[in-house]
Order: C-alpha cells, then sequence, then structure tokens
C-alpha cells in the first residue's frame, strides 16, 4: 500500500465515524412528530414529542400557564389535547394558526417544554385559489 | 393592466425558451449571431420582468384590490412603504422578485463575460435561462402574481403585521440576492465544464458574483437575526429553523468557494473542488427557496398548502444529477498536478478551513432534512432542536475562527519556522490573556464561550498585526502619516484587506454570539402596577399602562423603570398591538381589533456591554365583558362612533390596568453580533469594490509598480 491509499484509508474511516456519531445523535436526541390524535392515541410518558397542529379557540391563561387545545391540522379526526404550557408565546399565536410545542406526558396532562412553542408564520400561507 | 402583465410573464417566458435555444445553438455551431441573439434575449428578458415588477408595485402603491396579490397583502391603512413592500410577502411576488433579480444579475454577467470570456458565455447563459425559465413556469401556471379579483374588495387584508419593521422591508430581496448571485458562478462552471474550459477563467468571471452572493447572504441574514430580536416576542435571533438553515448553507459553501477559489488561482489546484463548490452553492440556494416555498418541512416560515414542492424536488434532482454528470465526465480534465508544498502555507490552512466550513454545512443540512431522513428511515417524523446544532457548530465555528485568524498569518507555498514563531507571539499571547480573564472573571463556567473568546481574540490580533506591519512599511516607503498609509494600503489591495476585516468582524460577531448565549438571564413575570421582578441584577418595576390607538393598530403596553441597586438606569417601553380586521359586522366594533394579528414590541434598550430586553402580554380577560357589552350594545357603530368607544377602551386599561405577563431579558454583548456583523458586510464590500478606472486604464508600459493591483488573500 502506498501512502496515498493509506492517507485516503484514514480520511474515510473518520469520515464514517463522524457521519456514524452524526447519525446516532440525531436519533438520540429527536423528538417524534405527531399529530394530537396519534399523541392521543400512542403517547407514553417519558418520551418528547413534537405535536403540531391547529390551536382551538378558548386557550386561556392561569397565572403564568397558557392552556390550549389543539387538534389535527387536516383530515377528519375531531380529537384533540390539551397543553399546559410556560414560556415565550409567539405573536402570531391564536386560535386556527398551526402550531409546533415539544411535550411530554405529565400525568394526565401534555406539558409543553419550556420556550419551545412556535407558531407557523401567517404571512406564509398561501392564498387560497382565486378567480380570474 | 392584469391581463397585460400576464402577457409580460409569458413573453418573459418565451424569451427564457427562445435565448437557451439560441445559446446552445449558437455554441454547438460556433455561430456568434446567435450567441449574441441569446445574450439579447437576457437583457429583453430583464426588460420585460422589470415591467411586471412595475405593473405590480404600481398595484400596490394604488391599492388596486383588483390584484388578489395586493388584496391579500396590503391594504389602504398599510404604511406607504411597507405597501411597496408587501410584494415579497408573499409567495407569488416572491417568486417574480427571486426571477427579476436573476435577470438582471444574468444581465451583468452577459456584459462581463463578453468583455472577457466569450468562450463561456452560451453556455453559462443557455443555463442562467433554464434557471429564470423554471421559475417563469412556476410564476405563470403554479403562483401567477397576475392573478385578478372580481369583484374588487373595498379593502385588503393587510401587511403582516410583523413584518412592518424596516430590516423585513429589505432582508428578503437581500436573501433572494445572495440565492440569485449565487447561480452566476454555477451556470459559468456548468460551462465551463461542457466546453471543457476548466482553467481558471471562469473562477476570475465570477469572482465578484460569488463574493456579491456571500455579502447579501451575510447582510440579508443579518437583517433577519436583527428583527427576530428587536422585533418578535420570544427574545431570541437564531432559531436554527430549517429556513434560517436554509440561508446559511449556501452562505457556509460560498465562504468556502471564496477561500478555495484563490488557490486555484494561485497554484492551479482544486479544480474539481471548486467546480464543486460552485455547483453545490448555486444548487442550495434553490434548495433555500425550496423549503420556504415548499412546506416540506415544519418551519416558522413554511407554507401551509402549497402546490410548488414537486416541480423544486425534480428541477433539484435533475441539477443534482446534471452537475454529478458533467463532473464526472470531465474528471480527467479538472485534475491538478500540483500538490501541497507544506502544512505551514496559506493553503493548506484555506484547504482545512474549507473542510470545517463543509463539514458544518453537512451538519446543518442533516439536521434541518432530519425529519425526512428520519421518516425514510424509521417511518416517523422526528426532528432534532438547537441543543443538537449547538453540539456540534459551536466546536466547528471556534475551529473556524482560529482559522481565519492563523491564514493572514502564514505565506502561500510554505512559510518559515522562525517567520511562523514571530507572527504568532502576539495574537498567541493576546488569546492566552483572553482566556485567563475569562477564566478568572465573575463569570458562570463556560468552555466553549471561553474558548471561542480566546481564539477571537487571536484572530482579531493576528489580522490587526499584519495590516500594521504592512501599513508601517508603506509608511516607510511613501513617507506618509500612517493613517494615509494604512488608506492607500487597503486601496491597493481591497480583496485582501477587505478580507481581513471580513475575519475580524466574523470573530467579533461570533464573540457576541457567545456571550450573549452563555450568560444570558431569562424571567416571566407576570406583574400589575407596582409590582417588581429581578433579571440578571437589575430591579424591573412595572410603573403604569399605556394604552393607544391609531386607524393602525391599538397598543397596549407598560412604563417599566430599571434599576441597580436603587439607582435609576433606563425606562423601557414595551407595548403589544392589535392590528383589526375588517369584518365590524361579524366580530362587532371593538371586537375585530382583538380579532386580526397581534405583535410585540419590544422596549430594547442596547449599549455595547448588554442588551436589556422586555416584551408584555397584556391580559384581554378583564376587558372582555367591556368588549362584548359594547359590541352587543350597539352592533351597527360606524367609524365615526368606533374611536369613541376605543377611547374609552384605552381609558380603562390604562386607568385599571389588568396584570400583565411580562418576559425579560439581560444579555451580554448582543450589540457586538451587530457590530461584527457590519464589519465583515463592510469588509465583504471593500473586496468587492473594482479597481478604480482611473488605475485600470493606466498602461501596465509606463508605470508598472503603481498599476498591477496585487492579488493575494
Amino acid at each position: 500500500m502506498n501512502r496515498r491509499t493509506i492517507r485516503a484509508g484514514i480520511a474515510l474511516s473518520l469520515a464514517v465515524l463522524l457521519a456514524s456519531a452524526l447519525a446516532w445523535t440525531s436519533f438520540t436526541a429527536s423528538s417524534q412528530a405527531v399529530a394530537p390524535s396519534a399523541l392521543a392515541r400512542d403517547g407514553k410518558a417519558g418520551h418528547s414529542y413534537q405535536l403540531t397542529g391547529k390551536v382551538l379557540a378558548g386557550y386561556h391563561r392561569a397565572g403564568d400557564v397558557l392552556l390550549f387545545r389543539v387538534r389535527d391540522r387536516s383530515g377528519p379526526s375531531a380529537q384533540s389535547v390539551l397543553v399546559r404550557y410556560t414560556g415565550a408565546v409567539p405573536d402570531p399565536f391564536r386560535a386556527g394558526r398551526e402550531i409546533l410545542v415539544t411535550v411530554d406526558r405529565h400525568g394526565a396532562s401534555w406539558v409543553g417544554e419550556r420556550d419551545s412553542l412556535i407558531t407557523k408564520c401567517p404571512s406564509k400561507f398561501a392564498a387560497a385559489k382565486q378567480t380570474t | 393592466m392584469i391581463t397585460f402583465g400576464r402577457a409580460t410573464l409569458l413573453l418573459a417566458l418565451a424569451l427564457t425558451v427562445f435565448g437557451a435555444g439560441a445559446f446552445i445553438y449558437g455554441g454547438r455551431r460556433e455561430r456568434p449571431e446567435w450567441v449574441a441573439a441569446g445574450r439579447r434575449s437576457v437583457f429583453a428578458l430583464f426588460g420585460v420582468l422589470t415591467v411586471a415588477m412595475a405593473i405590480i408595485e404600481a398595484a400596490f402603491a394604488r391599492s388596486d384590490f383588483s390584484f388578489a396579490l395586493v388584496a391579500s397583502h396590503s391594504s389602504t391603512t398599510t404604511p406607504r412603504l411597507y405597501q411597496l413592500t408587501s410584494m415579497w410577502s408573499s409567495q407569488e411576488g416572491s417568486l417574480l422578485l427571486w426571477v427579476w433579480l436573476l435577470s438582471g444579475w444574468s444581465s451583468l454577467a452577459m456584459v462581463v463575460a463578453r468583455r472577457r470570456a466569450a468562450a463561456l458565455m452560451p453556455y453559462a447563459g443557455a443555463t442562467l435561462l433554464v434557471f429564470a425559465a423554471f421559475f417563469l413556469g412556476l410564476s405563470n401556471f403554479l403562483a401567477n402574481p397576475m392573478t385578478a379579483l372580481n369583484p374588487a374588495p373595498a379593502q385588503g387584508t393587510g401587511l403582516q403585521p410583523l413584518l412592518r419593521y424596516p430590516a423585513m422591508a429589505i432582508h428578503p430581496p437581500m436573501l433572494y440576492s445572495g440565492y440569485t448571485l449565487a447561480i452566476v458562478p454555477l451556470a459559468f462552471a456548468v460551462s465551463a465544464l461542457i466546453s471543457g474550459r476548466v482553467d481558471a477563467t471562469w473562477l476570475r468571471q465570477t469572482r465578484r458574483f460569488a463574493l456579491g452572493s456571500w455579502l447579501a447572504l451575510t447582510f440579508g441574514i443579518l437583517l433577519g437575526a436583527r428583527w427576530s430580536w428587536s422585533e418578535l416576542g420570544w427574545g431570541g435571533y437564531w432559531a436554527w429553523d430549517p429556513v434560517e438553515n436554509a440561508a446559511l448553507l449556501p452562505w457556509l459553501t460560498g465562504t468556502a468557494a471564496l477561500h478555495s477559489l484563490m488557490v486555484q488561482e494561485r497554484r492551479g489546484t482544486l479544480r474539481t473542488w471548486n467546480v464543486f463548490l460552485a455547483l453545490t452553492t448555486g444548487i442550495l440556494a434553490v434548495i433555500g427557496t425550496f423549503l420556504v416555498r415548499s412546506g416540506v418541512l415544519e418551519s416558522i416560515h413554511a407554507f401551509g398548502a402549497s402546490t410548488l414542492g414537486l416541480p423544486f424536488v425534480v428541477f433539484i434532482a435533475l441539477l443534482i444529477a446534471t452537475a454529478a454528470g458533467l463532473v464526472a465526465w470531465r474528471r480527467e480534465a479538472l485534475r491538478s498536478e500540483a500538490r501541497l508544498d507544506s502544512l505551514f502555507s496559506r493553503e493548506a490552512v484555506f484547504i482545512l478551513n474549507n473542510l470545517v466550513l463543509v463539514g458544518m454545512c453537512l451538519v446543518i443540512m442533516w439536521g434541518t432534512f432530519f425529519p425526512l431522513i428520519s421518516e425514510a428511515l424509521t417511518g416517523k417524523r422526528a426532528s432534532v432542536g438547537p441543543p443538537w446544532f449547538g453540539r456540534y457548530t459551536v466546536p466547528l465555528a471556534i475551529a473556524l475562527v482560529l482559522l481565519s485568524g492563523i491564514g493572514p498569518l502564514l505565506a502561500w507555498r510554505g512559510s518559515e519556522w522562525r517567520s511562523v514563531r514571530r507572527s504568532f507571539v502576539v495574537p498567541a499571547a493576546l488569546a492566552l490573556a483572553t482566556a485567563l480573564a475569562a477564566a478568572f472573571a465573575p463569570l458562570p463556567w463556560s468552555l466553549r464561550a471561553f474558548a471561542l473568546f480566546a481564539v477571537a481574540a487571536f484572530t482579531v490580533a493576528a489580522v490587526g498585526q499584519e495590516s500594521l506591519r504592512a501599513a508601517r512599511a508603506r509608511q516607510r516607503s511613501t513617507g506618509r502619516a500612517l493613517p494615509l498609509a494604512a488608506f492607500g494600503l487597503v486601496a491597493r489591495n481591497r480583496r485582501r484587506y477587505g478580507g481581513f476585516l471580513v475575519h475580524a468582524g466574523f470573530a467579533v460577531m461570533l464573540v457576541g454570539v457567545a456571550a450573549s448565549s452563555a450568560f444570558k438571564h431569562v424571567t416571566d413575570a407576570r406583574l400589575g402596577p407596582g409590582q417588581s421582578a429581578k433579571v440578571g441584577g437589575y430591579d424591573v418595576r412595572y410603573v403604569r399602562a399605556t394604552a393607544t390607538y391609531n386607524a393602525e393598530k391599538l397598543s397596549l403596553g407598560a412604563v417599566l423603570d430599571v434599576t441597580r441597586n436603587g439607582k435609576h438606569m433606563w425606562t423601557l417601553r414595551p407595548s403589544r398591538g392589535y392590528y383589526p380586521v375588517a369584518d365590524a359586522a361579524r366580530f362587532g366594533t371593538l371586537g375585530r381589533w382583538f380579532e386580526g394579528e397581534s405583535t410585540s414590541e419590544v422596549g430594547l434598550r442596547a449599549d455595547p456591554r448588554r442588551d436589556v430586553w422586555t416584551a408584555v402580554e397584556p391580559d384581554l380577560q378583564p376587558l372582555q365583558s367591556m368588549i362584548s357589552g359594547i359590541d352587543k350594545r350597539f352592533p351597527l357603530a360606524g367609524p365615526k362612533i368606533e374611536p369613541l368607544f376605543l377611547q374609552a377602551l384605552t381609558e380603562r386599561y390604562r386607568l385599571d390596568p389588568p396584570k400583565a405577563a411580562f418576559r425579560f431579558i439581560v444579555s451580554p454583548m448582543v450589540m457586538w453580533v451587530w457590530i461584527g456583523g457590519i464589519g465583515a458586510v463592510l469588509g465583504g464590500l471593500i473586496a468587492i469594490w473594482p479597481a478604480g478606472v482611473r488605475r485600470r486604464v493606466k498602461s501596465p508600459a509606463t508605470k508598472p509598480a503603481r498599476t498591477t493591483v496585487p492579488v493575494s488573500a
């Protein structure tokens, strides 16, 4: 084996090692994205989920806690889950908006991770089809 | 006018098809008249698209709601500046902006190429027009900005209030300039591969476009971060959102390309790598646009229901396949024989810096696309958050800052050990002193932040030392005062010293990022007037409520008194703006003011040491009975009576304010993020600034020593 092959082998092994570390850490550190209906059905305590759906009307604050229900973004399911959340509330947050929030189960309710609430920017939503 | 506008878009599409065909035919058959026709098509495309842009801007300016685009993104109450910039808050408008900018840069590229790289023009022009054709196809058939609304409404929806911020008016054009400028090097790389002219000519012709792309992306990203910090109510400037990352990816590969092309210019090596970087940066620019437009990833910015995903996927797949095929086809011609002479050479550092930048790009790309990767591998969509990104990008950023300091200290081809030692002494000593000072300062322990402070000190000292050394040498040779000598030095070698300023600015910016991330204090509190909260050594007292209104919005806020050890420091005035919806019949005279968008107006006190940031979220519950009572009693109150009710409501809020939710943040050195960023942008401007006409026209034969422009980095 010449030096060039050895160098290429070392570089390749290093790249594979780093790529494996990247893949391993991303899988272990990730939160599964779920819709409210799936969370209500399959959500387990001790797991962290990224809940994505639409906010229902009737959300309110109880002290520092924001309580809101989220339903599936689309589809027939009327199932919704209640989220107890503390932390920064994005400006566009309101009923009907699509949100993402990292939640985990505390007893019977879902608790939002502090400052994890994201509301999709409504300006970016495609307009409904217009007539010409 | 709408029909005329539609015709301009169709004509523009026809021009791209004709122009691309003319270029390819002219290039293959060596028919210059066809190449000239292709070139004229590019200019005509820019002209036609300028007319289309003017039609839409005019419609926004006169609030012509017969344009669906205007009705859904502007209103008569939207301030004039934002009426004019509303166009790019929409999908249709931003796609048109993309292709208009591309046509402008393509025209400029044609002018430059005609003078200096005529042989590359046919296929480069054809490639640019293929990109334009794709975006015009979307504009014509899937997201047409010239769609009519019949009957036209009396009032429009208005621009999303969050976007009514000066930085946001220019943020999208900056990012899109960055994206579209990156297509020019890609097009010339494609042309070089097709024509087999893979020497450094294509690089020299597109270097300024690559630098322009970098500059526009840097400025665009900075503007977005500034907007997030001072306008959004969450208290941060970077969230590792897919769309933020989308702009960062081509920035990283573009930065790598700007360094590696110098190695090819100087040493003739890295041919394949440079072609790869030019192609990758251009493709990442399209992927960036795709991420925003497709809604393929969950993002704060993503479209909810876009139909553009599939065309983008097909186009990107074709781009990748074509690029890979061309590189494979020309792999023999791309091979370079020159090798690294020394590890202590500038080119060795540039190669390392390229590896770090591309590594960072891969990490961010993996994290950004992880939901799709995870879904493909496990069937479950999962995503990674900011801590995961930080785990990899922080060490890479530390390495990058260090390399940006080492590079200027080393010579091309290699440096003698004695000279290396001499150059490194002062920067290394300063880095060590900074690390020790940080470790013994009364700060929470943060290895990453301290390491970043140390390497930033090294880099700033290194570029300062090299600049001072060169300025002193010039002072000795010209006899001028040091500032004049330094100015002359920069003017004669803009690329080198512009680059130095970029390195220093980048280091300073990352010091700001490290300090503001590691040593930030955040407090959330629910306070009534007279009550206080503590944050980062400050006492913040809610003094009184504020409430105002005008035709655009209703503002409810607070006056806060910030003290330290009993001494008054500042008064802050955060508020929340409520923007009404037009439908009073449905939501009520007062109710309509709370059914629209609401935005935070941050109360911010910034100085070089720290930013004190506050946002308020008023509790509307106690006002609800008053709002619904008035709406019930006076369902038909017109615009003349409405101000009376608003007056009563604001008076009530001022005199009897309910408790409000506050977020207080004390974040050190945030201002250095902007100062460093502006420094980097200024450095980029110096580097891109063309040599003066006087210097260019002087004959080298008459004054060779003074007319030669050094090409070092």
